[in-house]
């Protein structure tokens, strides 16, 4: 049985001027230990995805239809009391975009992260720091961070202590929201070693959303790409970075410039990603597709599976 | 010898820094931030030059100076054979049309109240351009297909919040070329687009500047983008220029420690890392600005580094034709 089990899940925002559609009918399954990259443009969903798995959305946010079940626990429509004390943090928690610069500024990185198993978890005390300072140094920090101000912090190191923090409840699956955006090469390359590392020793799921696809490579053992509230391909890395099927993710590939490779001319996607209220008809990417034919504007194309384990949601592989 | 446009020579710019009470009582000296700290190179007629460097090494400071949004603390910046520094007013309007800067920040560099039209408008008022206002919107509606807005009528009345990232940065660059400049500096300008858009621009300024004759200082802290867009690219570390080399050189074959740990450190969109702890020659993050160490300003990071790298700083040499280090190793041995 996976650890992660999702099907066919929804997840709007009920805005006045109507449902923004961010998730629509996303499934996929994450095995415990494995490491699942989620790709796509700005606005595509995959913050709203990450939410709606630890059942965090934002208002108007609301999982409308579909299921998560996590360890065989389904969790749609749980009571959130339960979710609290069974679920989140514990099984499943988040790294969220942006979270190293949200640290607050007059408590110690110390406060910050045993208030939670204080208040929440009824943790003593000397409990809770006993416990914080050990997670401190799971991820490559001085304990004696404890004591320190996030202003004291570099930009890396504030980002370990938020992977400290998403781990203090011994989850089982971490979804890490843009977890290296905001930091320099350097720091990005040590923090992805610090997550390959966790991965191992924890036997940790990770599900790593980022909208660069080089970064994703560098930890991803699977690979979703989502576009306008949609995965339109999944599959392992090795065969989506080496052989895309999708057009979408093809184009998305042609964009990346590389270090190490000379590429004469970019490839680009003409177009904008539509409005979430009013996506396209049949295919959502058909208006910016080089390869729609007939049935693109009409039928929503299924999820077909092209190799094993490799799917992907486009009619030119349907069988007609 | 190709044509110098841009020579910048011992550049500085130090910022001062407030003293704190204490540092005040004891009567220590006034410190400052070193963001750029003696930096010459000089940019070539139509060529993309690459400043590329992690952020706060002084790359955006550089390219103010550049483009007299700030006053240098010392040091020489000509255009074409001219000083800048020491411009008369006239002389000085002449160069605010001849050089433009592209901003990092899409969403806060256009003015949210003005309209596509006025954004475009505005420089060609500031520099009188344009007698009429049809003489005006038709320099506005050039510039516009130029950037492959179009048709450009739809455009004009938006406000920027009306428009998409890489629309912004469009007009971004429309703004840079409608006063018909020889040089651009852009600064991170695709850093904050999505990938699909990014090479949409890069392809964009590429086009623009083969079209217009234009030379570019290209700021960066993606090296990827520096090789596919550059010519050459020098890396800075800490507010001084460590290594310079054509972009194929500097990529295939870099000499500075620092610049083979940014190498190392950039990833790759193939899946062969992924069960591999990447090798990082180097530890630690960059140091402030505040504290420069003294002899080389790596040493405290470098993995190489041997008896007179706390003490002398390294000079600036030609090691190769066209390819400059800063760096012990290359001048002391
Ligand atoms: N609170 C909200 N109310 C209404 N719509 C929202 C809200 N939050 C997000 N959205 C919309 O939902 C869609 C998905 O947003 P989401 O933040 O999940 O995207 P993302 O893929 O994480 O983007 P990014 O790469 O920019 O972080 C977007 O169209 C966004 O405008
Ligand atoms: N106006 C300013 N006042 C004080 N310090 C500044 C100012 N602008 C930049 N700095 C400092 O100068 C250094 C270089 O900054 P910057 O040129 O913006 O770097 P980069 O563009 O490479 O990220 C940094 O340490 C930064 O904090
Ligand atoms: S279904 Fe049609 S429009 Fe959509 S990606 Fe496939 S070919 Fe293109
Ligand atoms: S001068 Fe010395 S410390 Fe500096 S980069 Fe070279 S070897 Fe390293
Ligand atoms: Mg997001
Ligand atoms: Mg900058």
């Amino acid at each position: 049985m996976p650890l992660l089990e999702v099907r066919n899940l929804k997840a709007y925002y009920l805005t006045s001027r109507g449902p923004v559609k961010a998730v629509d009918n996303v499934s996929f399954d994450l095995e415990r230990g494995e490491s699942l990259g989620l790709a796509g443009e700005s606005g595509c969903g995959k913050s709203t995805l990450g939410f709606a798995l630890i059942n965090l959305l934002p208002p108007p946010g609301k999982i409308v239809d579909g299921s998560i079940k996590i360890d065989g626990i389904e969790v749609v429509g749980k009571p959130d009391e339960e979710l609290r004390r069974e679920v989140r943090w514990k099984k499943i928690s988040m790294i969220f975009q942006g979270a190293m610069n949200a640290l607050n500024p007059v408590l110690t990185i110390g406060d910050q992260l045993s208030e939670p198993l204080i208040y929440h978890q009824g943790v003593s005390k000397e409990e809770a720091t006993e416990r914080v300072k050990e997670h401190l140094e799971l991820v490559g920090l001085d304990p004696d961070i404890y004591k320190r101000y996030p202003h004291e912090l570099s930009g890396g190191m504030k980002q370990r202590a938020v992977i400290a923090m998403a781990l203090l409840e011994h989850p089982d699956v971490i979804i890490a929201d843009e977890p290296t955006t905001a930091l320099d090469v350097i720091v990005q390359a040590q923090i992805l070693n610090l997550l390959k590392s966790l991965k191992k020793k924890l036997n940790l799921s990770i599900i790593f959303i980022s909208h660069d696809l080089a970064v994703i490579s560098e930890i991803a053992d699977r690979l979703a790409i989502m576009y306008a509230g949609e995965i339109v391909e999944i599959g392992p890395s090795e065969n989506l970075y080496l052989n895309p099927r999708h057009p979408y993710t093809q184009k998305l590939l042609g964009a990346i410039p590389r270090l190490k490779k000379k590429v004469e001319r970019l490839e680009f996607i003409p177009g904008a990603p539509p409005n979430l209220i009013h996506p396209p008809s049949g295919c959502r990417f058909h208006p910016r597709c080089p390869y729609r034919f007939e049935p693109c504007d009409k039928e929503e194309p299924p999820f077909i599976e092209v190799e094993p384990g490799h799917y992907v949601r486009c009619h030119l592989f349907a069988k007609r | 010898m190709a044509e110098v446009v841009v020579k910048v020579e011992n550049l500085k710019k130090y910022f001062p820094l407030r003293r704190s009470v204490v540092e005040f009582l004891k009567g220590a000296p006034p410190r400052s931030v070193k963001a750029v700290d003696d930096v010459s190179f000089e940019i070539h007629k139509g060529e993309v030059f690459a400043l590329a460097g992690e952020s706060g090494c002084g790359k955006t400071t550089t390219g103010r100076l550049i483009v007299k949004l700030l006053e240098p603390t010392s040091g020489k910046i000509y255009f074409n054979g001219t000083d800048i520094t020491t411009l008369s007013r006239e002389e000085e309007r002449e160069y605010r049309k001849k050089v433009q800067i592209i901003f990092q920040d899409p969403y806060g560099s256009l003015n949210p109240r003005f309209r596509v039209y006025n954004v475009l408008e505005e420089p060609l008022i500031l520099q009188g351009i344009g007698d009429t206002r049809s003489e005006r919107e038709e320099l506005i509606i050039r510039a516009l297909e130029s950037v492959r807005m179009v048709p450009p009528e739809e455009f004009l009345g938006r406000f920027p919040h009306q428009l998409s990232g890489g629309q912004r940065q469009r007009v971004a660059i429309a703004r840079a070329l409608i006063l018909n400049p020889e040089f651009i500096v852009a600064d991170e300008p695709v850093s904050m687009l999505d990938l699909s858009i990014r090479a949409e621009i890069l392809n964009l300024m590429e086009d623009v500047k083969k079209r217009f004759g234009l030379t570019y200082l290209y700021i960066t802290h993606d090296l990827s983008t520096a090789r596919y867009f550059s010519d050459r690219i020098a890396i800075m570390y800490l507010g001084k220029i460590v290594e310079l080399a054509d972009s194929d050189t500097l990529v295939e074959n870099p000499l500075h420690p620092y610049t083979k740990a940014l190498i190392a450190a950039v990833p790759e969109p193939e899946p062969s890392m992924k069960d591999v702890i990447k090798e990082i020659p180097i530890k630690g993050e960059v140091p402030s600005a505040a504290n420069v160490p003294p002899g080389c300003r790596f040493h405290p990071r470098c993995p190489y580094r041997f008896e007179p790298c706390d003490k002398e700083e390294p000079p600036f040499i030609e090691v190769e034709p066209g390819h400059w280090v800063a760096c012990h190793l290359y001048s002391k041995r």
